[in-house]
């Protein structure tokens, strides 16, 4: 959102002590790509830079400079990010909007809900950018003309957790909606998050895909977030779709298992996770501020901002692979899936090109 | 066994001191300035309610009484709704500030302060009040006298109106965001992020025993406050 605020605990502090020096030269790097591709996204009234066309980042020059001073005068110096719990209870954001930050000088706010609530938040103005995993929900958001230039960022995948035991039996299963329907036929305990969340709506979808309407007291939704779910699974002996980073990143805390893997791990494609981000449409809310969402936008489509996710990791594992960088053309992210000849089947596709191209075969 | 305290959560690769700290003075900041507000307010409202005669005086009454138990995720939507871009205020600016969950904690509160220190003023002895007009005191003399009297009253109602505003979490979390900011180094800080927020967040990561650890200190808190109340209301006694 767009005021004035200004804090000064988050902009003069000396950056980089803690980091030591390798991290202060990513920061610098990040400062001269990130700019660069912040400005290539159309920020077209900002001073200086005239590296504007070399989006590898490997000049530490002119851009690395503006950093220091937090000076960099994008927008007003506040962005408001509305995510969704994955990418925030996980702690990534931590690290990458600590890189942004420390490269433009801009404060993000960031307000983690479910995905369905994000874009709810960004469609009233109240956001200048969201970052979410709903691609049906994101399209509508589009097709509302709500949001402008979405690009994919990152992607992992869902995973079918259950009790150590497996009283369905579905450990193994090659296919989720085959899992699904046993859960359904033993009247396994299920617990669903209800609230329309991008892991909710992707566990609607397997229903819908596997013909069961689920119903009965197995089935129980419990309108909470990722992590409560998961406790709660937990604590109920039950199944749950869970995304793989939430699911690894509080692994510790609970004894619930992998029985279906998602497509990182051979599994079925129609687990497939991928993070989309979209800032507001500044048309339709003059009060965003859009040119620090393109900034964000541009910082995590960036090769320094790629690195950053690809490198963050938690109990020993990769959480989430960054996809925004392809020499090739992927006009399916900016639109709508089914907008001019794009298809569902072409975007599976593709994402299973990903996996291939920057899983590990080990992972 | 001999009780130990040691503070493993705190040592958490995200929760430092300097984390815990911030989020407890936001807490205390919100909570007491929305109280402080709530007392004008409420207490001004009483003494109205409580000194004058007009019709639909009961009906009045019976609104303050039934806004101590507004549910506050309800308190919380309409104060969204009202602040956000798309809303009246949404010019203000200031949904997802701290301002923000002031206004919804000032909500909270005051029909606890008014109806509490209503009931404080309506219970003090009709006698009291005729002897004041019997020494010659005017109206007003005899209102400071009555309000004199139910002071112990009116700051149990601040009390209580505290007690509603630092506990609450469910308007705070939607108007204020629960959010915390990244420092240059990568530590956080809260900018609206309270004690029961913070609370709501390790619950959904599964940090229970954080979470509890941040409750102990809301409760901590939440004695302080009372126990100076207390100090405050002994001291007036003398």
């Amino acid at each position: 959102m767009s005021d004035q605020r200004t804090r000064d605990e988050t902009g003069t502090d000396e950056t980089g002590r803690n980091g030591g020096r390798t991290t202060r030269r990513r920061l610098m790097q990040a400062a001269g790509a990130g700019s660069a591709l912040g400005l290539a996204g159309c920020l077209g009234g900002d001073e200086s830079t005239p590296t504007a066309t070399e989006g590898d980042g490997n000049d530490d020059g002119g851009g690395g400079g503006q950093s220091d001073d937090g000076g960099s005068n994008v927008g007003d110096g506040t962005l408001t990010l509305a995510t969704t719990t994955s990418t925030y209870d996980t702690g990534l954001l931590d690290v990458v909007n600590t890189a942004f930050q420390n490269t433009f000088g801009i404060t993000i706010e960031t307000i983690s809900q479910g995905t369905g609530a994000a874009i709810r938040t960004g469609r009233d103005g109240d956001a200048d950018v969201i970052l979410v995993h709903a691609r049906g929900p994101e399209d509508q958001f589009i097709r509302d003309g709500a949001g402008v230039n979405r690009r994919d960022v990152m992607f992992n995948d869902f995973v079918i957790v259950g009790p150590p035991d497996d009283p369905a039996g579905i450990n193994g299963m090659g296919s989720a909606t085959d899992a699904f329907a046993t859960i359904a036929e033993e009247e396994a305990t299920f617990l669903s998050r209800g609230d329309d969340s991008g892991t909710n709506t992707k566990e609607l979808n397997i229903w819908a895909e596997a013909g069961i309407d689920p119903s009965g007291s197995w089935y129980q939704e419990t309108g909470q977030g990722m992590g409560d779910t998961l406790v709660q699974a937990n604590q109920a002996g039950g199944y749950t779709l869970a995304d793989r980073g939430t699911y690894l990143a509080t692994q510790d805390n609970i004894d619930l298992v992998i029985h279906v893997q998602g497509p990182l791990q051979d599994g079925p494609a129609i687990l497939q996770n991928p993070y989309g981000v979209i800032p507001v449409n500044p048309a339709v809310h003059d009060n965003v501020n859009y040119q620090a969402a393109m900034a964000y936008v541009g910082f995590l489509t960036s090769p320094q901002g790629q690195s950053i996710i690809g490198d963050y990791t938690a109990n020993g594992s990769q959480l989430f692979f960054p996809n925004a960088l392809a020499e090739e053309p992927d006009f399916a992210q900016y639109v709508p899936q089914d907008y001019g000849g794009s298809s569902a089947a072409r975007e599976q596709a593709r994402f299973q090109h990903w996996v291939d191209q920057v899983v590990p075969d080990d992972y | 066994m001999p009780f130990v305290f040691t503070p493993i959560p705190l040592q958490l690769s995200d929760f430092s001191v300097e984390y815990l700290v911030s989020i407890v003075i936001v807490t205390l900041q919100v909570s007491l300035t929305a109280v402080a507000l709530a007392t004008v307010a409420g207490v001004a409202l009483a003494v109205v309610v409580g000194f004058t005669e007009f019709p639909g005086k009961r009906l009045v009454e019976s609104i303050i009484n039934t806004g101590m138990g507004f549910p506050s995720v309800v308190v919380g939507l309409v104060v969204l709704i009202m602040l956000s871009n798309s809303g009246p205020l949404g010019d203000l600016q200031l949904l997802f500030t701290p301002e923000a969950m002031i206004v919804s904690q000032f909500i909270l509160a005051l029909p606890v302060v008014a109806s509490v220190s209503l009931s404080a003023i309506e219970s003090v002895d009709d006698s009291l009040a005729d002897a004041a007009f019997a020494a010659g005191g005017t109206g007003r003399d005899v209102q400071v006298a009555v309000l004199r009297e139910a002071r112990y009253g009116i700051t149990t109602a601040i009390l209580a109106g505290f007690g509603r505003a630092i506990s609450e979490v469910g308007s705070v979390l939607i108007v204020g965001g629960n959010i915390a900011l990244n420092t240059p180094t990568g530590e956080r800080v809260s900018f609206t992020r309270t004690l029961t927020t913070a609370i709501t967040l390790e619950a959904r990561k599964g940090e229970i025993e954080t979470g509890i650890v941040l409750g102990v200190v809301l409760v901590a808190l939440a004695l302080s406050v009372n126990a100076l109340g207390n100090v405050l209301r002994e001291r007036g006694e003398h």
